[in-house]
């Protein structure tokens, strides 16, 4: 990885002065992740150029002791880009090499580093996470001419098309001191990453460096955001130190703008989860199954429901299961509600004795994340070995999909979608359930109905016995 | 006096304190058999004689019990046990475990009794205590043997008595798990004397009529006949029956089991009121002419048949009406009822006869069952269970199980002796085509989670713990095949030890060393083809997709990754795929030549971008693109500096090898990679025949298997099978070693990924145990791909050649095992919940914590 920096200034080779590193040397720097070294390619009165190139120990990153940096995935790998690309090592290594000049400071001369002068900065590899028009949108506001140069992935399969890196060169007539502030903030800004864990100390350092120009930068939240790696509390206590605003204050505010976009996005998982509680409070199951529950959003409002003396959620995944847990508080619930409630892992291609015995069962949007050849093995799992007096499924309805603002690719809406049906494809599914296993069963739709293309969800309940 | 226990049994040990209870249990028991409440009061309270922790000392010691008896375990209870509410929990929990109990009674004289606790300093019972005691035993002796100690009950009334005893352990009459056959086990005879005697001839038994019209039997060497009862009722012949059954156990020739029948008609000569029905008439008919004599003989053979045989060490069950798991090997009324009615719901079907319960579809146990009762069209395998009861006296036919071969062989029935209630073929009958398939392709989560203990034929057992269990339920549901397909998982592989060479990683001659060091003296190399792997599984047409496996879907077979997904998700280019092997196959007339309508591949399928797409976009071209910029304007900056005379000499030096090695590492991957189209652009390389029907290979040593599928390969028309490039080396001759390695150095120096370096045997054990099936030999420029682009630097190698491998081998030998073990099930027909435990087992054992880069 190389930075250059050169300046047209004259005599140019005062850049040295402002560097504090001599122009006729090659200096060294230990870092934590290898090397820096500095020297000057050229140093002549009319122009002079220094190169600050940064040698990052890949092998070493990966066998480092744990705990140094971030649990980064790139990090653990010996194919990275990490010691070819301009990242946080980069600002690192500015930080440490030419701490001085960031910081504005020259003792040998003290006025020029006051002073606007010519410079140009040279990123051999710069990793644009947004490409080149948010690194336009990043620089061009700070007075930057860009010249940018994106690289193709691989010129023997231009098929794979661009990478996200560009050789990028920067002019602008300013203190070195800001040229270096921008370099040090922008660059892991635009790779999206970081290789340390970042916290409080952050925001310190970004009100530090950059106090006198992220205030007016068009681009500030993003900048912010992306710097304090998308943590939404950071990135609020962030801007409104920038902003000089009361914390507090700026925090409602946030809160009342996501509840609002939440109303109208999860507006129709609400109706879900409402009509499906309702059926199972009409159909007067006492005990209950959640199968595939996620999260626990149903969970939540089966709980809220005296009527349900016990409740199971299960789910295949482990993990979010373990976040259905804390969502609920299942730690903290009184020893009387805790016992309402049983969260296992378990998966419904499986007979599971676990499950036998209960009233009703709930399979809300999780058929359509089976591959339709093991359909068979959940309908007798579901319906011959726990068979339930009553059970309550939905499905999207993949007629509703052409209503939809952004149809993703493979027309589902969700990428591990394995089918979508159309509301008879569903319904003459679950009539053959109906003949096999000796159940009856009743359709109803969930959200807005359209008169052409049905509801966007659809519901079957199903009760056993004639 | 000799006290004779059944082994296993719960022994209670009842006397009053100081009547020598302790000393007799350790003098004749292993102390881990003596559960004393005594002991049991010092765990809950550190005082053995405190009174007040008796109920949780005694909650203690029944948990204990429970668990040594479900475990079949002999247990003595040393308490006092003299009062009926001690006793009453301890026999009912022998009965739930279905044992027998025994009662060894220390009656001693209370005066002898209240000495002893004197003479001992932590017992200071006051003397009524033990006078107390001594009064309930008292009380306790007459009703002892009704309480459940019929059979069992031992009284001790003098020290001297107590000296002289001995304790005799029988074992019990169910257990004969030192016969091991071969068997030939006959189902229902009801009197079909003509055709068991027609059957015991096909079976190879010779049957001659001595002069006092007795008949002989003299079993082919070494075979045995069990019959799994019903030998009487409805049927023409039953004292013919009877008198060839009895000379045959009288001359150790068979083994018998009693039917409901035969119980009931003890019940009837001996004259109890008993209903003359279900084809009892005629048996009572037939008898009518046979002498007193022979009456008492019958019933008291058929009286003495034992419920049930536990055989062959435990992996063989015989007992007319099936037996579950549980009840396997032990002795209780419950048990007994088991073996001769079956388990009955309760409820009555449309012809008014006991619907049965569904213990074989539910049996997980690891003993083959055989048994009778209800009359089947055809005998199915239903799990590990089997009905050999083809309803001869209904017109059926009269069928044997030959163990362990697990061949049928039936003789017709020659007329229709009796009409049958509800037909042969009727309903519940008819579902054994379909459902009996179904019933055993059912998997349970019981099946899967949790800590598992696999049993392997060639590694023992093999552990997987539950955290991994946990990662593969979720990848085994959400992303794998159907898992009646999921029939192998390929295991991982080991690289070789690091070689000594310095500018290497890997070298072959660590590979020999290996295999030398373990006795092996020829190997095979194979081209390492730098794909993905992939198992094929091909049928002759969809008709034996699904019968065979068992799928809905109207395909010719899979194709999956090493994790048990789909291949492509294209299903087009699936099926073009299938079409094709099947088309060389059928050319190289496999079909016939291995007798078979499957074929399972394990392969290679190239090229590695198919798969590897989104890997090389978002990893490797990323980095060869970055590497290549910024270390070229690195030398550029740096050569510029040079010219200035500045001193940079040394860094130049090693960023232009660092270039150098960078354009290495994008010409190795670009290797891997090309642009498929269609199928045309594929390449399937196969490396082991894995299986056919009833088959295995790995008997066959790997020359076998690159030749034959090398002839499979040049047998595919539009070339997408692609034979692998193979050599023997001789680990005993060095010119056969050096050529081998010259051709590795050659070859990976072409960009070749490397080599494979297998015994030439598929399965070899060694001195101890298993040893590694295959180890791979990567390639110098290969490896960039794994250890990154710059690892040749000295400065790199140095820290990388510290790596350790053992982790590694252990679990490709236990994933190995596993594999085979799957694909040994699948052929021998088990229930898939076998087969499926061994593939759901590599799966856990892929997400244990290895270094990914071996």
């Amino acid at each position: 990885m190389l930075l250059t920096i050169s300046t047209a200034y004259s005599p140019a080779t005062d850049l040295g002065y402002l560097l504090h590193k001599h122009p006729a040397r090659m200096q060294s720097f230990t870092l934590a992740f290898g090397q820096a070294h500095v020297f000057y390619p050229e140093a002549c009165t009319e122009r002079c150029t220094a190169a600050l190139l940064l040698d990052v120990d890949a092998v070493g990153l990966v066998r480092r002791p744990q705990g140094q940096f971030a649990e980064n995935f790139a990090l653990a790998q010996y194919v990275s880009d990490r010691p070819y690309v301009a990242s946080s090592f980069l600002s690192v290594a500015i930080a440490r090499v030419f701490s001085s000049a960031l910081s504005g400071k020259c003792k040998d001369r003290p006025q020029l580093a006051e002073t606007e002068i010519p410079l140009s900065a040279r990123v051999s590899i710069l990793p644009c996470r947004g490409g080149e028009k948010l690194l336009r949108r990043l620089f061009e506001p700070l007075g930057y001419t860009v010249t940018a140069e994106r690289h193709t992935l691989d010129a023997q399969f231009p098929e794979w098309g661009e990478s996200r890196y560009f050789t990028v060169t920067l002019e602008n007539t300013c203190r070195l001191s800001e040229l270096l502030t921008h370099l040090y903030i922008l660059i892991p800004v635009l790779d999206d990453e970081k290789h340390y864990w970042v916290g409080e100390a952050e925001i310190e350092k970004l009100s530090k460096h950059g106090k006198d120009w992220l205030t007016a930068h068009p681009e500030q939240e993003s900048i912010v955001r992306r710097y304090l790696k998308h943590q939404r509390s950071l990135t609020r206590e962030a801007l409104a130190q920038l902003r000089e605003e009361d914390v507090r204050e700026t925090a409602e505010t946030v809160q009342a703008q996501e509840e609002e976009l939440v109303e109208k996005q999860l507006g129709l998982n609400e109706i879900r989860l409402a009509t499906v509680t309702e059926t199972l409070k009409k159909s007067g199951a006492k005990r209950v199954l959640d199968l595939g529950c996620g999260e626990g959003k149903l969970l939540r409002k089966l709980l809220a429901e005296k009527q349900f003396e016990e409740i199971v959620g299960m789910d295949v995944s482990h993990h979010v299961l373990k976040i259905a847990q804390e969502r609920l508080n299942y730690d903290r619930l009184p020893e009387k509600e805790k016992k309402r409630l049983h969260l296992f892992q378990g998966s419904l291609g499986y007979r599971d004795k676990r499950l036998t015995g209960y009233d009703a069962a709930a399979v809300v949007e999780v058929i359509e994340h089976l591959d339709i050849s093991r359909l068979s093995a959940f309908e007798r799992g579901l319906f011959k070995f726990t068979c339930p007096q009553t059970v309550v499924l939905t499905t999207p309805n993949i007629e509703y999909n052409v209503k939809f603002e952004n149809p993703h690719a493979g027309n589902f809406r969700h990428k591990d979608h394995r089918f979508e049906w159309t509301r008879d494809e569903f319904q003459s599914w679950a009539t053959s359930i109906t003949k096999r296993f000796g159940y009856t069963v009743v359709f109803h739709p969930i959200g807005p109905e359209d008169e052409n293309v049905g509801p966007p969800t659809q519901m079957a309940v199903f009760s056993r016995g004639s | 006096m000799i006290i004779r226990i059944p082994n296993p049994s719960l022994v209670l040990l009842i006397g009053p304190s100081g009547s020598g209870k302790s000393t007799f249990a350790h003098k004749h028991f292993k102390p881990t058999e003596i559960l004393s409440s005594d002991f049991c009061r010092g765990l809950v309270s550190d005082d053995e004689t405190d009174q007040k922790a008796t109920n949780d000392a005694f909650e203690v010691l029944h948990f204990i019990a429970a668990k040594r008896l479900a475990a079949g375990k002999l247990t003595v209870i040393d308490a006092t046990n003299v009062q009926v509410e001690a006793r009453k929990p301890l026999i009912a929990l022998a009965r739930e475990y279905h044992y027998l109990t025994a009662a060894i009674v220390f009656n001693m004289p209370a005066k002898l009794c209240q000495e002893r606790n004197e003479a001992r300093p932590d017992r200071n019972f006051k003397p009524h205590v033990v006078r107390q005691q001594s009064q309930q035993l008292r009380r306790s002796l007459r009703n002892l043997k009704r309480e459940g100690f019929r059979n069992f009950l031992y009284v001790m009334s003098t020290p001297e008595t107590v000296e002289a005893t001995h304790v005799e352990r029988q074992t019990l009459w169910t257990n004969r798990t030192d016969e091991h056959g071969p068997f030939d086990i006959i189902g229902d005879i009801h009197g079909c004397f003509d055709e068991l005697v027609e059957l015991l001839k096909a079976l190879g038994y010779k049957i001659s009529t001595q002069s006092d019209g007795n008949i002989v039997v003299e079993p082919p060497q070494g075979r045995k006949v069990v019959f799994v009862g019903d030998f009487v009722d409805r049927g023409p012949k039953v004292p013919e029956v009877l008198r060839l059954v009895m000379q045959m156990q009288k001359a150790d020739a068979a083994i018998c089991v009693p039917g409901n029948h035969d119980v009931k008609l003890v019940r009837a000569l001996r004259g109890k009121n008993v209903k003359l029905t279900h084809g009892l008439a005629e048996s009572m008919a037939q008898l009518e002419k046979e002498s007193t004599e022979f009456k008492t003989q019958i019933a008291e053979f058929l009286n003495d048949l034992i419920s049930h045989y536990v055989l062959d060490n435990g992996k063989l069950v015989v007992a007319h009406a099936g037996m579950k798991s549980e009840l396997q090997g032990r002795a209780s009324g419950r048990v007994r009822e088991f073996a001769l009615y079956g388990e009955t719901t309760g409820e009555t079907d449309e012809f008014g006869l006991p619907v049965r319960g569904k213990w074989a579809d539910e049996y997980r146990g690891a003993a083959m069952v055989v048994y009778g009762h209800t009359p089947v069209a055809e005998p199915k395998w239903v799990n590990r269970t089997i009905n050999i009861d083809t309803g001869c006296v209904f017109g059926g036919k009269l069928t044997a199980l030959r163990y362990p071969e697990k061949e049928l062989v039936s003789v017709p029935a020659r007329q229709t002796y009796y009409q049958p209630t509800k037909p042969l073929l009727s309903e519940p009958d008819k579902r054994s085509a379909v459902e009996t398939q179904q019933t055993n392709s059912i998997l349970d989560i019981d099946d899967v989670l949790g800590k598992r203990v696999i049993s392997t034929r060639l590694h023992h057992n093999v552990t997987i713990r539950e955290e991994n269990t946990i990662t593969a339920l979720e990848v085994m549901s959400r992303f794998a095949v159907d898992p009646k397909w999921l029939i192998y998982l390929p295991p991982t592989m080991s690289p070789t030890e690091t070689t000594s060479n310095s500018s290497l990683l890997e070298h072959p001659t660590e590979a020999f060393t290996y295999y030398r060091k373990h006795g092996v003296s020829n190997v095979v190399w194979e081209e390492k083809h730098m794909g993905s792997r992939a198992v094929v599984i091909v049928c002759r047409d969809p008709e034996t997709a699904k019968r065979r496996f068992d799928v809905v879907d109207d395909t010719l077979g899979i194709c999956y990754t090493r994790t048990g997904r789909r291949f492509f998700d294209n299903t087009e280019i699936e099926t073009e795929l299938l079409k094709q092997v099947k088309a060389a196959i059928d050319k190289a007339n496999y079909w016939e030549i291995l007798n078979t309508d499957w074929i399972c591949l394990d392969c290679e399928l190239m090229p590695w971008s198919v798969k590897a797409q989104e890997l090389l976009r978002q990893e490797y071209a990323p980095v060869g693109v970055s590497a290549r910029v910024a270390l070229n304007e690195a030398v550029a900056s740096l050569k510029t500096a040079a010219g200035r005379g500045i001193d940079v000499q040394a860094i130049l030096e090693d960023y232009r090898q660092r270039a150098e090695a960078v354009t290495g590492y994008v010409k190795a991957y670009q290797q891997y990679c090309w642009q498929v189209q269609s199928i045309a652009d594929l390449k399937l390389a196969p490396f082991h025949l894995l299986a056919t029907e009833g088959a295995v290979y790995f008997d066959k040593n790997h020359l076998w298997h690159m030749e034959t599928l090398g002839e499979l390969c040049q047998n595919s028309e539009h070339n997408l099978l692609f034979a692998t490039a193979y050599g023997i080396v001789d680990l005993t001759d060095d010119t056969s070693q050096t050529e081998a390695i010259r051709r590795w150095e050659e070859r990976t120096e072409q960009g070749s990924e490397g080599v494979v370096i297998k015994p030439l045997d598929f399965i070899v054990q060694g001195e101890r145990g298993l040893i590694q099936p295959a180890v791979k030999c990567r390639g110098r420029e290969y490896l960039r791909i794994i250890y990154g682009p710059e690892y040749t630097l000295p400065q790199n190698l140095e820290r990388l050649r510290a790596r350790g491998l053992s982790h590694k081998r252990s679990l490709a030998l236990r994933e190995f095992a596993l594999g085979v073990e799957a694909l040994e099930r699948f052929v021998h027909r088990e229930p898939l919940s076998h087969v499926h435990e061994c593939v759901f087992g590599i799966l856990a054992l892929e997400s244990e914590a290895v270094d990914p880069r071996l």
